[in-house]
C-alpha cells in the first residue's frame, strides 16, 4: 500500500528531513509512526499526501509512483486518502454535517448519496445527533471525531492521521485509537503518527520509529 | 452500524476499478444499472451544475451576511460605473437633440433679383438631381413676403412698399445620412458657385462647434469608462484578495481533501460576479435617479426653446449590457486576484 524506497527529502534550506528511508506497509495493515519531533514524521506524511515531493528515491502508494503524478492530478489522488489532523482543521462557519460532506461535494457525489454517507459516518463516530451543530459547540474529543468522520466519509483505502490524540486526555485518546482499529478491521490501511508511546505500546500493532530521518526500529513492541 | 461496515469493501473495489480498467464488471455492479458511461456522466454533470448553483447561492449569502461591508463595495463600484454611464446617457440625449436640430442644417440659397419664377423652378430641378441633396424647396418672392408678414409683425407696414424687396429663396436640405461638416461645406460652395445665385448661407460655425463637442464627449465617455472600469477591476480584485486571505485555512483543508484548483477558485469567482452585478444594479438605479431628478429642469428648459424633447433614460438593451458588463468586470477582477493569490496558498 505504502512503499518507500531509499527516500531522501532535503528542504530548500538544506535541512535533510528524511535520509534514504525505506519501508513497506501492506494493504490492510495498521502501523504507528513515532519518533521525537523533528524526526521526520510530518515530512513522511507530507510526502504521502503529495504536499511535498521527495528529493531522491521513490514513493509508491496504492501501486502509483507519486513521482509520476502531475500537479494537476494531485487532487484526484488525494481523494483516495483520508487524512486526520491533530487540530481537526474543521471549518467553523459550517455545521458538522457540512464539514463531513465536504469531501463528497468535492468529488461530485449526488446529494442523495451525500446524505446517506454523511449519516453513516456520523453514526460510526457516534455523533449522529449532533449533525446540525457548529463545531465550536462540540468538545475537543467530539471535534476530533468529526475530523475522523470527514476523513472516512469517502471510504478511502488509506487512512492517515497526524497526532490525532495530541490534544486529548488518555481516556479519549484510547477511544479514538479504538475507532481507528475498527476501520482497520474492515480492510482500511491505517497509518498514525504519534508520540503517545504508552498508548500505542498497549495496542499491539506495528510501530515504525524514526530518528533523524532514518528508520531506527520497525516491528510490534 | 453493521451495514456501514459492509459498505466499505464495495467502495474499495469501485475505487480500484477506476484505476484498473480490468475490474470493469465489478464497477458496473456497484453503480447499479449505470451500465453506460453516459448515465454516470449525466448524473455527474447534474451534480456539477447543482454545485455551481449551490456555490453561487453561498457566495451571495456570504456577501449578504456582512451587509454593510458589501454595500460599501457595491456603492464604490456603482459610483465608478455611474460616471461613464451617466455621461453616455447625457451624450445619447444630446445626439437626439442635435438630430432634431439637423433641420437647422439647411442651406438658404438667395437667388438674384432678376431671376423669374420659371428660371428658379428650373434651378430647383437641377439642384434636386445632386447626390448630396435630400430635399429642395422653392420659395417665391411672394411666398417669402407672405411668410415675412405672418411672422415678423411688420405686416401692416409692408403694405406701403411699392414692390416686393425679397428675393426668391431655394432651401436645400443636405442628405441626413451624410451630414458631416466637410460634405456640407462642399455642397455650400457648389451652390455658391451656381450662376444666378446671389448668396448661399449656412451657420457653419455653430455646427462645427457642436460636432466637436460631441466628439469630445464620446472620447470622454471612453476615457472615463476605461479608467473607472479599471478602478472597478481593482476594487473587486482587492476585495476578493481579502476574502481569500480570510479563508486561507479553509482553502488549505479543502485542497487536502482533494479539491481541484477550479473547485477552490469557484466561490471567489462567484463573489466577484456578485460584486460586479450588484454594483451594476446600483449604478442603474443611480443613473435613473439622476435622470428623474434632472428631467424636471430639462422639461422647463426645453419648453422655453419651444421643443417637445424629453430626457430618455437607459434603454432595455443598454441596461442589459450594463449589467452584463459589470458582472464581467467583477468576474475579471476576481480572476486576477485568484490567479495571483490562490496559487500561493498550498498545504504545508
Amino acid at each position: 500500500m505504502i512503499n518507500f524506497e531509499q527516500v531522501t527529502k532535503r528542504y530548500e534550506d538544506g535541512y535533510e528531513a528524511l535520509s534514504e528511508l525505506s519501508f513497506h506497509v501492506t494493504q490492510g495493515e495498521m502501523a504507528f509512526l513515532t519518533g521525537h519531533s523533528g524526526a521526520g514524521k510530518s515530512t513522511l506524511l507530507k510526502l504521502i499526501m503529495l504536499m511535498e515531493r521527495s528529493t531522491r528515491g521513490k514513493v509508491v502508494v496504492s501501486d502509483r509512483d507519486l513521482g509520476e503524478i502531475k500537479r494537476r492530478k494531485i487532487p484526484y489522488y488525494r481523494r483516495n486518502i483520508g487524512l486526520v489532523f491533530q487540530d481537526h482543521q474543521l471549518l467553523f462557519d459550517r455545521s458538522v454535517y457540512d464539514n463531513i460532506a465536504l469531501p463528497l461535494i468535492i468529488s461530485g457525489a449526488q446529494s442523495r448519496e451525500i446524505g446517506r454517507r454523511v449519516r453513516a459516518a456520523l453514526d460510526k463516530v457516534g455523533l449522529l445527533s449532533k449533525e446540525k451543530l457548529l463545531p465550536l459547540a462540540l468538545s475537543g474529543g467530539e471535534q476530533q471525531r468529526v475530523g475522523i468522520a470527514r476523513a472516512v466519509v469517502n471510504k478511502p483505502a488509506l487512512l492517515l492521521a497526524d497526532e490525532p490524540t495530541g490534544n486529548l486526555d488518555p481516556e479519549l485518546s484510547t477511544e479514538i485509537m479504538r475507532l481507528f482499529e475498527q476501520f482497520n478491521q474492515v480492510g482500511v490501511t491505517v497509518m498514525i503518527a504519534t508520540h503517545d508511546l504508552s498508548l500505542i505500546a498497549r495496542m499491539k500493532h506495528r510501530i515504525l520509529t524514526l530518528q533523524q530521518g532514518r528508520l531506527m526500529s520497525d516491528g510490534v513492541v | 452500524m453493521m451495514g456501514w461496515f459492509e459498505m466499505w469493501p464495495k467502495k474499495e473495489r469501485s475505487e480500484q476499478s477506476q484505476q484498473h480498467p480490468r475490474n470493469q464488471p465489478e464497477r458496473r455492479k456497484v453503480e447499479k444499472g449505470a451500465s453506460h458511461g453516459a448515465v454516470a456522466r449525466n448524473s455527474r454533470l447534474k451534480s456539477y451544475f447543482m454545485h455551481h448553483r449551490q456555490v453561487a447561492k453561498e457566495s451571495l449569502l456570504r456577501l449578504l451576511a456582512t451587509p454593510f461591508a458589501s454595500l460599501m463595495t457595491w456603492l464604490v463600484i456603482a459610483i465608478a460605473l455611474t460616471l461613464p454611464v451617466g455621461l453616455y446617457v447625457f451624450l445619447q440625449n444630446a445626439q437626439q437633440l442635435s438630430q432634431e436640430w439637423d433641420d437647422a442644417a439647411q442651406i438658404s440659397v438667395y437667388l438674384e433679383q432678376k431671376i423669374n419664377e420659371k428660371q428658379g423652378r428650373k434651378l430647383v430641378q437641377h439642384i434636386q438631381s445632386w447626390n448630396a441633396v435630400q430635399q429642395v424647396r422653392y420659395i417665391s418672392p411672394n411666398e417669402a413676403l407672405e411668410e415675412f408678414k405672418q411672422f415678423s409683425g411688420f405686416g401692416d407696414a409692408l403694405q406701403y412698399l411699392n414692390e416686393n424687396p425679397l428675393p426668391a429663396v431655394v432651401v436645400v436640405s443636405p442628405r441626413t445620412d451624410s451630414v458631416d461638416l466637410k460634405s456640407t461645406q462642399t455642397l455650400l460652395s457648389r451652390l455658391q458657385d451656381l450662376p444666378d445665385v446671389e448668396q448661399a448661407q449656412l451657420d457653419l460655425q455653430w455646427m462645427d462647434r457642436l460636432f466637436r463637442i460631441m466628439a469630445l464627449g464620446q472620447r470622454m465617455v471612453l476615457t472615463l469608462g476605461l479608467l473607472l472600469g479599471t478602478a472597478v477591476l481593482l476594487v473587486v480584485g482587492n476585495t476578493v484578495r481579502l476574502a481569500i486571505e480570510s479563508r486561507r485555512a479553509e482553502i488549505v483543508v479543502v485542497k487536502l481533501v482533494g479539491a481541484t484548483d477550479a473547485f477552490v477558485r469557484r466561490p471567489f469567482l462567484y463573489t466577484g460576479i456578485w460584486y460586479g452585478l450588484g454594483g451594476g444594479l446600483l449604478a442603474w438605479l443611480l443613473v435613473n435617479v439622476v435622470i428623474y431628478w434632472l428631467s424636471g429642469s430639462v422639461a422647463e428648459l426645453v419648453a422655453a426653446y419651444d421643443s417637445d424633447f424629453g430626457l430618455s433614460g437607459l434603454g432595455f438593451l443598454t441596461t442589459l449590457s450594463l449589467w452584463a458588463f459589470s458582472g464581467l468586470l467583477g468576474l475579471l477582477g476576481a480572476w486576477l486576484a485568484v490567479g495571483r493569490h490562490l496559487s500561493k496558498i498550498e498545504p504545508r
